[in-house]
């Protein structure tokens, strides 16, 4: 894999490590954006990994870009060495899939769908060749996710499922995007799944929500008081199957500061899991679920 | 002592510099559209130049003052009004307690930016009073400016200083047409050599969805596609790359038909494939730009670049000396 190196102007240099998505390139950019920030390169002012590219914004009246882009080349080498071993958490995440809010917003744009006839997720279901619709969420919520990228709005993760790429899902976003999507819903485009982490406009399909808040700006919700945002690249995320009571459950006891997500702190090694995925994602799953 | 808004004009909010430090997680920079004009106003007033201000887009606001202050309008032509007598804009003007700030109408411009003396002393989020209404952060409840709101004032730092004005050639404004330099680069290998030339030749027209996240222009040619098998996670349409990071000031074009430039309030990524991306000398001008402005991208490299900020970072230097 070797990098593409281009100037976003004069104040960003954007690194493209593979034009498609995998979990390789994904290591890539990781522990390159992790090479960057340890080696606390003067001028550089954000580091943003995404899917299988990220990107340095840096001042030019600090470092010339050209120096700043020869330093990054650099350390594309000692990334390369690096072993693609990550210490990271594993988070349960609660989802009522085909929740009545999704819903109901769904209807309301079915002439910018594929499928005017079906709902999201029965035409995802329908286009990945899932018999039914419940066979599809068994596959959605069975192996676990990355957490690839946060952004596009204020700490929304988009999330790479932890399967081979025959077993990949893969759903187009809509048509033309939605003017509303409900916040915290569970959505899905291209080959990742998302949690709109608020209220607004958008073109993945819709699945279902999660009563877990991710985002909190005022930092009232218990677990969100030390810091706004949930997410950060490289977390892995399991999804939770629940129904409308487990849902309504959560979101009280969200509001009564009691809700605790379960999240447990692992080891993912990235040899290991091309060497045997099942028997990888089974030990995250043990360490999540093991008290 | 506050300041009573009377009526709030439109998208009025409150500004200061921004808050970088954190793209990664979706949380944009924000600050003023038009940072020199945030600048030059704050600094008419006796302000440090990163304190917060409003920026109001073709309307002004009506402020009532329960205090005596300075304030100046700069950016937009804007004329500012003090119980209904129009004062100029640039200038410091000052304003007795009791006194109101109106506006006439927009001569030219977009955004016009209005310091007050003390600046305005909103509790600050993630080191910034910017309001960024997407994430709810900062500003009055993480929105915009609201009839009722009472802005908190800090304490003025320099007497008032009446008369001051910046240099009429200090005074940046868009031309017709206006003129964006921009940095080919990122995803520019996408479309075809005909479409790249076809894009600097094009004159373009601000389209009426033009806000503090993005600018979109219409009116030039559909950009031509290179061909290639879409990779794996880049979706179907040849715009679509596996999502990815946007800089401030790039332009993507969804299905190659109309550019958006990216600006303080950005979506921090996506997946659609970026052609370039406005030097940073030329941002400020952006939010300057009122939809159906004539506009044409004009190709520079890093060097033109890099020359066009030291000019702006001169003339910065030039209102300093010019207010100090």
């Amino acid at each position: 894999m070797t990098c593409r190196y281009t100037f976003g102007g004069d104040e960003h240099i954007f690194v493209e490590v593979d034009e498609a998505m995998s979990l390789e390139a994904f290591f890539v950019s990781l522990s390159m954006t992790n090479a960057v920030r340890d080696a606390n390169i003067e001028g550089v002012t954000e580091i943003c990994p995404a899917n299988a590219s990220f990107q340095i914004k840096f001042n030019p009246d600090i470092i010339h870009p050209d120096d700043l882009l020869a330093r990054l080349q650099q350390l594309e080498a000692t990334a390369e060495s690096a072993e693609p071993v990550l210490e990271t958490r594993i988070v349960e995440i609660p989802v009522y899939y085909q929740d009545p809010w999704t819903h109901e917003t769904l209807m309301r744009f079915r002439e910018r769908h594929q499928d005017p006839n079906a709902t999201d997720i029965e035409y995802a279901a329908e286009i990945n060749g899932f018999e039914t619709v419940d066979k599809f969420i068994e596959a959605h919520a069975g192996a676990p996710w990355f957490v690839s990228m946060v952004g596009f709005v204020s700490g929304l993760p988009f999330l790479y499922q932890m399967v081979d790429r025959p077993r990949q899902i893969e759903v187009p976003k809509y048509l033309r995007p939605r003017t509303d999507t409900p916040r915290l819903t569970v959505g899905y485009g291209g080959c990742f799944s998302c949690i709109y982490s608020v209220r607004g406009a958008g073109g993945y399909q819709m699945f279902g929500i999660t009563p877990m808040p991710i985002y909190d700006p005022e930092q009232e919700v218990s677990y969100l008081k030390d810091f706004m945002v949930f997410f950060k690249p490289g977390d892995i995320v399991k999804w939770k199957p629940i129904n409308r009571e487990e849902y309504d459950r959560a979101v009280e006891d969200v509001q009564a500061g009691t809700f605790a997500p379960r999240v447990r702190n692992v080891r993912f090694s990235l040899d290991d899991y091309n060497a045997d995925i099942d028997g990888t994602n089974a030990k995250l799953m043990e360490v999540l679920y093991a008290d | 002592m506050p300041i009573n808004v009377l009526s709030a004009g439109i998208a009025t909010t409150i500004q200061d510099l921004g808050r970088p430090g954190y793209y990664h997680l979706g949380i944009p920079m924000g600050g003023a559209m038009d940072r020199l004009a945030l600048r030059t106003a704050n600094l008419l007033v006796g302000n440090e130049e990163d304190a917060a201000g409003l920026e109001s887009v073709f309307v002004g606001p009506e402020l009532e003052f329960t205090e005596d202050a300075t304030v100046a309008v700069c950016g937009a032509e804007l004329p500012p009004k003090i119980d209904g007598e129009e004062r100029p804009t640039w200038s410091a003007i000052a304003v007795r307690a009791g006194q109101v700030l109106s506006f006439d109408f927009l001569k030219s411009g977009a955004r016009a930016y209005i310091a007050i003396s003390g600046g305005i002393n909103t509790p600050p989020m993630l080191g910034s009073r910017s309001t960024y209404a997407i994430g709810a952060l900062g500003g009055i409840d993480g929105r915009a400016v609201q009839p009722g709101d009472t802005l908190p004032l800090g304490r003025p730092k320099a007497p008032v200083r009446e008369g001051l004005s910046v240099p009429e050639a200090l005074r940046r404004g868009p031309g017709n047409p206006a003129e964006l330099r921009m940095l080919p680069g990122l995803y520019w290998h996408r479309i075809t050599e005909a479409a790249q030339e076809g894009f600097f030749k094009d004159t373009w027209k601000v389209a009426n969805e033009a806000d503090r996240m993005g600018y979109r222009f219409q009116g030039g040619h559909k950009l031509e596609f290179v061909e290639r098998e879409q990779p794996f996670g880049a979706g179907a349409d040849p715009s679509n790359i596996t999502d990815a990071c946007y800089p401030y000031g790039s332009i993507q074009v969804p299905s190659g038909t109309e550019p958006i430039i990216l600006h303080r309030d950005a979506v921090s990524g996506g997946g659609y494939f970026m052609i370039g991306t406005v030097i940073s000398a030329d941002m400020d001008l952006i939010g300057q730009l009122q939809p159906h402005t004539p506009t044409r991208f004009v190709k520079v490299d890093m060097n033109a670049a890099l020359a066009a900020r030291r000019d702006r970072a001169q003339t910065l230097e030039a209102i300093r000396t010019a207010l100090a």
